[in-house]
């Protein structure tokens, strides 16, 4: 009896290995050839609607499908993924499906993608942000150079302020919430140095509920204009909107449909011309191995200005000199 | 420090120390019935959504009520669930709680995106300023222009006081955690009273889910409590279960982040890390004292069997 239930237990386990390792293969014939559908695969650490950071890239992914046509190219995505164990999951998952492109959209996957990316040698992965290729030449790496629509707000902001006083709701102090309120408070003391930037951070990307009590701190302190960075600002903006005449300044994602009167401008990341880039040299062969960085230069920043605010024309000349300052050199702004 | 900053601190403490005054004081009536139910932020959870979805869809001012009304029945949905799981199936009480917590917090993700999907906000309840008491300088700005949620909160302390201490049901209640041999020798039923008081927990958990969702935040995400449910049940140990202990566990713990905001945005020089830390590291050192153990239900987290013991 003992002996059957070995052999029964050890077949089982072949079973079971043998199909783990069939999961496993990068099916060698992914590689699709001129005009057949391209597949991309998106992890995102927060909802595709998040109205910041995941959204920023959904958005990408559907204008180039739209281009396309969705007979051409497939998205799969999977949201909320804060959590690394689960999103590594996903990535070995869609990588060992056979996706032309696997797409790790945080900078927390960094350990993820660069084990996955060394198994299947034929997928092609990009995660950011961030600027390490880990050396692999099927790892592509990209971000924003964050610090440049920031400032551009920051100009902005220093024109709309009427207290003098300005809030910054931050959520951890790192990576582009790091360089973009950095750009901001640069913005800000190069038109107007005697304004008063206060910036916090909640030690979270995700707690909205924290954002709300930094933001309503800030207002009860006399901002009456704030920004801050991640999908967690929606609690921001939430006491701006309660508050009544607070302005609010987003990034990642045009963030005006959030509260139409009182944004006044977004710094927007467009990915889609750097995406373009990529998937026509996935299709001829190059994996990766490169960086991206979105700047207003290239195109991968864009300032939305939000119709529903009426800007001065003053306000709106200084802006336009700091994109045009931040795109010729002529403006550093340090990231 | 000038007048408007220190409204502006008592005021978002007080209407912080809210959800915690609600999920805390229900958890309190739980545990002193002897049932600890660790799944207070799950239920906060679904009653933060389930009022949320309710406001969103129906016109204001009956929607928020409404709201607030459906975020209590989903909450008592959840507290009767724990109640048959915990008292009549008699599991181990932390372990189910767990479990409760991680239902109510993929059910309510779910169900929003289902439902919602996106950011949206609702206008939620206005602070009402009290007559006379208002007009107090500092102290009327600061604690009587509140929300009707806030004020009925910390109007639950002296309520929950005077069930336990001078009613019938209070001793019941006490009686079956502290004994429930000798409370059922007397004749009173030992599951009946536990499963009164765990809904009545989940009940007030849902609303303050729903005090979140509609009164201070006014909007709802996945997580939105993010572990605050577990603070609570945490201030029950620190409040030594009684009603006044954890208005003060509540306060002090509040107090203590809205001055951690504060003095962030006054930028007095403490790193902001720190600054986040400083709320959970004093519910910690608060927690190793042990004034309060002596007062723990004697039955708590223990299952209740005729004729045994």
């Amino acid at each position: 009896m003992k002996t059957r239930n070995a052999v029964l237990v050890s077949v089982l386990i072949a079973l079971l290995l043998s199909a783990c390792a069939s999961g496993a293969q990068p099916s060698g014939g992914a590689q699709p050839a001129g005009g057949e559908k391209f597949r991309v695969a998106v992890v995102m650490p927060s909802a595709i609607n998040d109205v910041a950071f995941s959204q920023s890239m959904y958005n990408a992914l559907l204008a180039i499908q739209k281009e396309v046509g969705a007979d051409n190219f497939e998205i799969k995505y999977s949201e909320n993924m804060f959590k690394v164990p689960d999103a590594t999951a996903a990535i070995r998952d869609y990588a060992s499906q056979g996706f032309n492109l696997v797409i790790a959209h945080g900078s927390q996957y960094k350990g993820s993608v660069q084990e996955i990316a060394k198994e299947f040698p034929k997928v092609a992965f990009a995660w950011g942000t961030d600027v390490d290729t880990f050396g692999l030449p099927n790892v592509t790496a990209y971000t924003a150079a964050a610090e440049e629509g920031c400032y551009v707000n920051g100009v902005l902001a220093a024109k709309v302020t009427k207290s003098k006083k300005i809030g910054v709701t931050g959520p951890v102090e790192v990576g582009d919430a790091k360089t973009c309120i950095d750009g901001f408070t640069q913005g800000v003391s190069a038109t107007d140095p005697s304004i008063q930037v206060s910036k916090t951070w909640t030690g979270s990307f995700s707690d909205v509920a924290k954002m709300t009590e930094a933001a309503k701190a800030h207002i009860a302190s006399g901002a009456d204009v704030l920004t801050g960075s991640s999908q967690s600002v929606v609690g921001s903006i939430g006491a701006a909107k309660d508050a009544g005449n607070v302005l609010w300044f987003g990034t990642q994602s045009d963030q005006s449909s959030l509260a139409p009167s009182l944004v006044v401008s977004s710094q927007v990341y467009d990915w889609v011309p750097s995406l373009k880039d990529l998937i026509g040299k996935i299709k001829s062969g190059d994996l990766g191995g490169e960086t991206y960085t979105l700047h207003l230069n290239n195109e991968g920043l864009k300032m939305a200005l939000n119709s529903g605010y009426a800007l001065s024309a003053e306000a709106k000349a200084a802006a336009d000199a700091a994109i045009k300052g931040i795109k010729d050199g002529s403006i550093k702004v340090q990231p | 420090m000038n007048e408007v900053v220190l409204i502006g601190i008592i005021a978002s403490a007080i209407s912080f120390a809210t959800p915690y005054l609600y999920a805390a004081i229900g958890e309190m009536f739980a545990q002193r019935s002897g049932v600890v139910n660790l799944g207070v932020d799950g239920i906060m959870l679904m009653g933060a959504y389930v009022g949320f979805f309710v406001a969103l869809n129906v016109p204001t001012p009956g929607g928020l009520w409404l709201g607030l009304l459906m975020a209590a029945v989903a909450g008592l949905l959840m507290g009767l669930l724990m109640s048959v799981i915990s008292v009549t199936l008699k599991a181990e009480q932390g372990i189910s709680g767990i479990g409760l917590y991680i239902f109510g917090l993929g059910l309510s993700s779910l169900l929003f995106r289902v439902t919602i999907g996106t950011v949206k906000t609702v206008d939620g309840f206005k602070p009402v300023p009290i007559p006379v008491l208002s007009g107090i300088p500092i102290i009327g700005p600061a604690l009587f222009n509140q929300s009707v949620v806030v004020y009925g909160a910390f109007l639950l302390v002296p309520l929950a006081w005077f069930v336990l201490e001078r009613t019938t049901w209070g001793l019941k209640i006490k009686a079956v955690g502290q004994s429930p041999a000798s409370a059922d020798s007397l004749g009173v039923s030992v599951n009946r009273v536990r499963y009164v008081c765990v809904c009545l927990g989940g009940m007030l958990a849902g609303i303050a889910g729903a005090s979140m969702s509609l009164a201070t935040v006014k909007l709802f995400q996945d997580n939105l409590t993010a572990g605050l449910g577990f603070i609570a049940v945490a201030l029950v140990y620190f409040g030594g279960w009684r009603p006044l202990g954890i208005l003060i566990g509540a306060l002090l713990f509040s107090t203590i982040n809205s001055l951690q905001n504060f003095m962030q945005v006054l930028n007095v020089g403490i790193s902001p890390d720190l600054a986040v830390m400083l709320p959970y590291i004093i519910t910690i050192v608060a927690l190793m004292f042990p004034i309060n153990r002596a007062r723990q239900p004697a039955a708590l987290n223990k299952p209740f069997e005729r004729g045994e013991n």
